[in-house]
């Protein structure tokens, strides 16, 4: 990550990307490109409207725009997890159809944009590398709401920002810890060893989304 | 009731990263069903894999990769949706036993206990447990820490009383005799983290399970 990104912050700039037109936006040139991306936080409204026209009306050039973003880190991921270029190919590109045909699901007040992705990832790399299926908790609810309250989707952006933001003022051997347990190089004994997991307040919001569901569906 | 004794954060993290046994995965997935508690912090651990995701090395995709992927997008969908009904098991263990309790294959173990074995890879031991009231469970060994899900009735462990959603974590260096409450028969899913010492009896284990 650069350092001197703190203009770029103060100003939202969509990291919209060449020959993808499509939202009220426009493109950046390559090296804003590069400063842009990877951060979550100016730009993960720009992913969950995105996402929500590929939900609510198939568009294609909102969901060619969330691949190019988002398929060569699926990519890399997966090969940071131990699988290799070809492999984390297919499955990056199954991700993704995935992402299409599972939409409806997608749900802005519970979860970014990028961890819906990386809970689709994950789960094609257990089926993948492991020939497994993940068994996955019951649903809650009949799924996400239609036009869900703007205020508490981007409640949960700013929640993620600060995740993000804490994840990275982490020392760097504990950083290192906690991405070595995501690409699955930790035994559990050295996954006890992770401490703080800094979550701050993102938990307690999707108990209290919770807690709502519980309660509408009683 | 709400539940009293939950997962701990490191397990929680590790099914949100992917790295557990499968049958460690069923109970995780199985406690969470009935535990709101633990569903928040899965779904924050989520989102921190999220995080490491978006932040992760990009690796390019092959030049033709987002036109292949466009091309199968309307492709019929051949998923079968999953049919889960309300019941005394959750949801990811009907998956499993292929239906509610009335489905489980129960097999006698003594003392009226009956264990059915479920069918997961052969790193870790996923088993329901039928405990009559007031019967101590099974002896058996275990190298790895084993989680016990109460699904119907309770048991005591010492002072602690377990219930239906509670979940007991028992280190393999703890000697513990857990006996199931008066009132009503146990039901428990037990997941060894280790493969399962059976004794006496030849095992119909599938090596499911591909070492890469």
């Amino acid at each position: 990550m650069l350092a001197n990104t703190s203009s770029l912050q103060s100003a939202p700039q969509p990291a919209i990307l060449h020959g993808v037109n499509c939202c009220e936006t426009h493109a950046v040139n390559g090296s804003e490109h590069e400063r842009l991306t990877g951060q979550l936080d100016s730009t993960e409204n720009e992913w969950v409207t995105l996402m929500i026209r590929v939900r609510d009306h198939s568009d294609r050039t909102a969901f060619a725009a969330l691949f190019t973003h988002f398929a060569p880190r699926i990519k890399g991921f997966l090969i940071n997890s131990g699988a290799d270029a070809a492999m984390a190919e297919e499955c990056a590109q199954d991700v993704m159809t995935t992402l299409w045909q599972k939409a409806s699901q997608f749900d802005p007040t519970r979860a970014s944009v990028a961890t819906w992705i990386f809970t689709i990832a994950r789960n094609r790399r257990i089926d993948m590398l492991r020939k497994q299926r993940r068994p996955e908790p019951e649903d809650l609810g009949w799924g996400p709401e239609p036009e869900p309250d703007q205020e508490d989707v981007i409640a949960l952006q700013e929640d993620t920002n600060n995740l993000s933001a804490a994840l990275e003022k982490l020392p760097s051997a504990q950083r290192d810890l906690i991405q070595k347990a995501y690409f699955g190089d930790l035994s559990q004994s050295e996954i006890a060893k992770i401490t703080g997991l800094p979550l701050g307040t993102i938990k307690s919001r999707i108990r209290l989304a919770l807690d709502l569901l519980r309660h509408e569906m009683k | 009731m709400t539940i009293q004794h939950h997962l701990d954060d490191n397990t929680l993290m590790a099914y949100a990263a992917g790295t557990l046994p499968e049958a460690v995965n069923l109970v995780v997935a199985a406690h969470v069903s009935l535990c709101d508690e633990c569903r928040a912090s899965v779904e924050s651990y989520d989102a921190v894999g999220g995080i490491l995701m978006d932040q992760s090395q990009h690796v390019a995709m092959s030049g033709e990769s987002l036109a292949q992927v466009l091309a199968r997008l309307d492709l019929p969908v051949t998923d079968k949706p999953v049919v889960r009904k309300p019941g005394a098991l959750p949801g990811p263990v009907q998956d499993y036993v292929g239906g509610d309790l009335d489905s489980v294959k129960w097999k006698p173990i003594g003392m009226g206990v009956k264990q059915a074995i479920l069918p997961t890879s052969s790193e870790a031991t996923a088993r329901l447990l039928f405990i009559p009231a007031g019967v101590a469970m099974p002896d058996h060994s275990h190298s790895g820490p084993e989680f016990t899900l109460v699904l119907q009735g309770a048991f005591f462990d010492a002072d602690d009383r377990f219930a239906r959603g509670d979940i007991e974590i028992a280190n393999d260096d703890v000697t513990h005799t857990p006996i199931a409450d008066i009132g009503e028969d146990c039901i428990c899913l037990a997941v060894t983290d280790a493969p399962l010492e059976f004794k006496g009896w030849v095992p119909r284990i599938v090596q499911k399970f591909v070492d890469i």
